[in-house]
C-alpha cells in the first residue's frame, strides 16, 4: 500500500537505508499524508484522534522487532508539525528507525517539525536511529526542528543515534530526557553543516534516579560559512553518573559554539564534560597523502571517519 | 634507484637561516637495504621527509629511476612508489585499522588480506582490525600498524623513520624479524631505515652515517659498526663546539 514517487523513494533510501517496504511495523508519511502503515501483533500504530500524529504502542516483552517511521517532503512550501508518541512496554527490546528527508526544488521554505515522545517502561530497551537529509536546488529553505522527549522508567535503556550530514539549511534540535533509577541513556549525535546552514542542538538530561547514567556524545563538522551551537546540560539529582562530549572539526569560515554544562544537586552525582574544537591536523592530511590520496581526498576520509 | 643531487635544506630560526642538510649527494641502488644513522639533530629525519616531499629543499634535486621528482608533491611521489612510516604515527578519530590498510593498499582489500598485514607485524588481527586509530592504541601498537600500512602498499622505495622508537623490548624482536623478512623479499625495491639500533644496523646492506647534514661515513656494517660502537658519538662534542 506504500505509494511513493522516485524522489520520495530516494529520500527514504537516504534516511532509512530502505529499498523496499520494511519487515515489521511501519508508518510512511509523504508530503503531509499517510503513504503506508502496518502494525504487527506486538506493535500497534494508530493515528491520534485529532490527526496531529501517531501513537505507537509496543507490547510488554516484545523482542527483536523494529518500527520504521520515515517522513519525506518533496513538495516545496509544505510546513508541518507532527506529534509521535511511543509507548514502550516493560521488558521490550525494539529498534525504532525514524528520519526525515526533504527535497525542495522550489522557492518556498519546506519545514518538518517532528515532536517525538518516548515513554519507556521498566527494563525496556530501545535503539532509536534518526537521520535527517535534505536535497534539491531550489531557493526555498529546508528546515527541520525536531523535539525529542524521553521518559525512562527504572532499569530502562535508550540508545539514540542522530545524524544530519547533508542538505538541511536550518535545524533546531531539542532533546529532553528524564531518567529514573538504574536507567541508562546513550546519545550519539553526528552533524555536518555546510554553505550558510545553521544548526542548534540542545540537550537537557535529568538524572533523577539512583545509579542512572547518561552519555551524550556529539561529533560535528562545520564547513563553509555554516554555524553550529551545541548546548548540552546534564543535571544530576541523585547518585548518578553523566558524561557529555562535544568534539568538532571547524573548516573554512565555519563557526562553532560549544556549551557543555553540568549541574549537580546531589553529593554523589559524578558528572564530566569535554569539549574540543579544532581544524583537521596537518599531519593527518600528510599521512594520508603519503598513501597516495590527494589533499582533498585525505580531508574527505578524515571527515568520514570522524562522523562515523 | 634513488639519486639525491646537491640537496640542501634550511629552516628559519629567529630570522637566521640555519642549514640542516648541506649539499648532500647520495645514490641508493635498487634491491638495497640501507640504514641511515647518526646523532640526534644530524638531519636524518629531515632527509627522509625531503625524499617523501613533506619538506621542500632550498636547492638540489631528487631523482627516482632517473626522473626528477623534486617538484612533485607528496601524493604524486606516493603514486610513483615512495612510502613513508612516521616516527610518531598519526592518530585518527573514527578511522579504523582496516580502513587505513585499505587506503594504503589503494583498493578494497578483503578483511583476510588486511589481517595478513597485521599478523606480519605481530598483531593479533582479530583484535585490531576494527579498532579505531585513536588514543586507545598504545605507541607500540600504532608503530606496528604504521609498518603494516607500508607492507600493504608494496612500493618500490620504503622509508622508515626510527621504527624502533617507542617499541618495547619484546616487540623489538618481532620488528627485527619483520625487517629481515622484508630484506629477504626486497627484489628490485629498496628500503631505507633511519635507526640507532645496532640490530637493525647489522642487517643493513649499507650504513650511511649522517652528521651535521652531511654524509660522514658510508659502508658495509662490518666496516662501519665497529667504529660506531667504539666511539661515544660520530662527532665528538669538542668538534661540535669548534
Amino acid at each position: 500500500m506504500v505509494q511513493l514517487d522516485a524522489i520520495q523513494k530516494r529520500l527514504i533510501e537516504e534516511i532509512a537505508d530502505l529499498h523496499s517496504v520494511p519487515e515489521g511495523a511501519y508508518n510512511f508519511r509523504a508530503n503531509g499524508q499517510l503513504a503506508g502503515r502496518s502494525s504487527t501483533a506486538n506493535i500497534e500504530i494508530v493515528s491520534k484522534s485529532d490527526g496531529s500524529g501517531i501513537d505507537i504502542h509496543v507490547k510488554p516483552g516484545t523482542k527483536n522487532e523494529s518500527v520504521h517511521i520515515p517522513v519525506v517532503l518533496s513538495q516545496s512550501g509544505l510546513k508541518e508539525t507532527v506529534y509521535n508518541d511511543f509507548y514502550i512496554g516493560e521488558d521490550a527490546d525494539v529498534v525504532i528507525v525514524a528520519g526525515c528527508g526533504i527535497d525542495n526544488c522550489g522557492s518556498q521554505d519546506s519545514e518538518h517539525d517532528g515532536v517525538h515522545r518516548f515513554f519507556v517502561g521498566k527494563n525496556a530497551k530501545i535503539k532509536y536511529v534518526e537521520k535527517h537529509y535534505g536535497s534539491g536546488d531550489g531557493r526555498g529553505q529546508r528546515i527541520l526542528n525536531p523535539v525529542t522527549e524521553v521518559y525512562q522508567e527504572e532499569g530502562s535503556c535508550v540508545e539514540m543515534e542522530m545524524e544530519q550530514i547533508k542538505g538541511v539549511d536550518s535545524t533546531e534540535r531539542t532533546t529532553l530526557a528524564e531518567l529514573k533509577a538504574g536507567a541508562r541513556l546513550v546519545v550519539k549525535e553526528r552533524l555536518m553543516t555546510h554553505g550558510s546552514q545553521n544548526a542548534v542542538s540542545t540537550y537537557q538530561v535529568n538524572l533523577n534516579g539512583d545509579n542512572s547514567t547518561a552519555d551524550v556524545v556529539s561529533r560535528s563538522v562545520a564547513r563553509d560559512q555554516s554555524r553550529q551551537t551545541f548546548n548540552a546540560r546534564i543535571t544530576g539529582n541523585a547518585p548518578c553518573s553523566g558524561h557529555t562530549e562535544c568534539d568538532s572539526i571547524i573548516m573554512d569560515q565555519g563557526k562553532i559554539l560549544a556549551i557543555p554544562s553540568l549541574e549537580a544537586n546531589n553529593v554523589d552525582a559524578m558528572l564530566v564534560h569535554e569539549a574540543a574544537i579544532g581544524k583537521i591536523a596537518g599531519d593527518q592530511i600528510i599521512k594520508l597523502m603519503t598513501l597516495g590520496l590527494t589533499e582533498q581526498q585525505a580531508e574527505e576520509q578524515i571527515i568520514n571517519g570522524f562522523l562515523r | 634507484m634513488l639519486e639525491i643531487r646537491n640537496l640542501s635544506f634550511a629552516v628559519n630560526e629567529d630570522e637566521v637561516q640555519k642549514e640542516i642538510i648541506h649539499d648532500l649527494n647520495l645514490t641508493i641502488e635498487d634491491g638495497k637495504f640501507t640504514v641511515i644513522t647518526g646523532p640526534n639533530g644530524s638531519g636524518k629525519s629531515t632527509l627522509a621527509r625531503l625524499i617523501m616531499g613533506i619538506e621542500k629543499p632550498i636547492s638540489g634535486s631528487i631523482l627516482l629511476d632517473g626522473e626528477d621528482i623534486t617538484g612533485l608533491d607528496i601524493t604524486e611521489r606516493a603514486k610513483k612508489g615512495i612510502s613513508f612510516a612516521f616516527q610518531q604515527p598519526v592518530r585518527f578519530k573514527g578511522i579504523r585499522v582496516k580502513d587505513l590498510l585499505r587506503l594504503a593498499a589503494g583498493k578494497r582489500i578483503s578483511v583476510s588480506e588486511a589481517c595478513s598485514y597485521l599478523s606480519e607485524v605481530g598483531l593479533c588481527a582479530r583484535d585490531y582490525i576494527d579498532r579505531e586509530i585513536n588514543s586507545s592504541l598504545s605507541g607500540g601498537e600504532l608503530k606496528r600498524i604504521e609498518i603494516a600500512t607500508l607492507l600493504a602498499r608494496h612500493t618500490r622505495l620504503s622509508l622508515f623513520d626510527e621504527p624502533e622508537a617507542g617499541i618495547d623490548l619484546w616487540s623489538f624482536q618481532n620488528l627485527i624479524r619483520i625487517f629481515e623478512k622484508m630484506r629477504s623479499e626486497i627484489r628490485d625495491s629498496s628500503i631505507v631505515i633511519i635507526s640507532h639500533q645496532e640490530r637493525i644496523l647489522q642487517i643493513a646492506d649499507e650504513i650511511l652515517v649522517l652528521a651535521e647534514g652531511r654524509i660522514s661515513e658510508r659502508g658495509v656494517p662490518e666496516e662501519i659498526l665497529p667504529r660506531l660502537i667504539g666511539q661515544t658519538a660520530p662527532v665528538s662534542a669538542c668538534q661540535k663546539l669548534q
